[in-house]
């Protein structure tokens, strides 16, 4: 799946990475795909809830080497 | 889906970085999430909103607690993590959140001006602006 931007948030903790996925998903074109690289173990809850409440779309979430790799599809 | 209204109100009384944070933690989780956040600080939380009380109150902790307050310190700032007050600060960047400083607790702490107080503040008000403003809320909260 191509990204359109990749937001490293991988050392912060709550609720950074929720800040700057909310930030950074208005950086995307619609219908396009944030790629979020987080270590804190809420990033995806907490990025799935805020998903689910802003109408965006967690389309994959992938563990990798000691971080978690979250796809958020822009929706509107 | 359509994004549902939702709206987060706190009393901000408390002055301790330990209730602090869990404050501006919750206020910017809601910002990002397109909630309405209506802040009221009083007591001893509008103390520590004054320009030069904000650093004061990073590092007081709850008396309870208070043999952890070096340790809490140092590993916020062996996390990075913003300061309370920064993150409120963000937070009000990025959403809808005002911020409220009472009326009556300026007057008791000496506060003649609301250049004193922290340029986030919004407005100083009363308990009945604020009853008012939060009566529709989803959430409520007194920390």
């Amino acid at each position: 799946m191509s990204t359109a931007r990749t937001l490293d948030v991988r050392g912060k903790f709550c609720p950074i990475p929720v800040m700057e996925t909310s930030k950074a998903i208005n950086e995307v074109p619609v219908g396009g795909i944030l790629e979020v690289l987080a270590t804190d173990p809420a990033a995806e809850p907490d990025i799935k809830a805020w998903a689910q409440r802003t109408g965006h779309e967690v389309v994959q979430v992938e563990k990798a080497e000691g971080y978690i790799r979250i796809l958020v599809k822009r929706l509107k | 889906m359509a994004e549902k209204k939702s709206k987060l109100s706190i009393i901000v009384w408390s002055g301790t970085v330990d209730k602090l944070y869990p404050a501006a933690i919750l206020t910017s989780a809601a910002a990002s999430g397109g909630w309405e956040v209506e802040l009221f600080f009083t007591f001893w939380g509008l103390n520590s909103i004054r320009k030069d009380m904000l650093d004061v109150a990073q590092r007081q902790i709850d008396r309870s607690y208070e043999q952890y307050a070096q340790a809490a310190a140092e590993a916020i700032s062996k996390m990075g993590f913003p300061k309370w007050y920064e993150l409120l600060a963000q937070a009000k960047g990025m959403g809808n959140v005002r911020i409220f400083a009472c009326s009556t607790t300026m007057e008791m702490f000496g506060i003649k001006e609301k250049t004193a107080l922290a340029d986030f503040v919004d407005e100083v008000v009363g308990a009945a602006t604020f009853l008012e403003r939060a009566k529709d809320s989803t959430i409520t909260l007194f920390i």
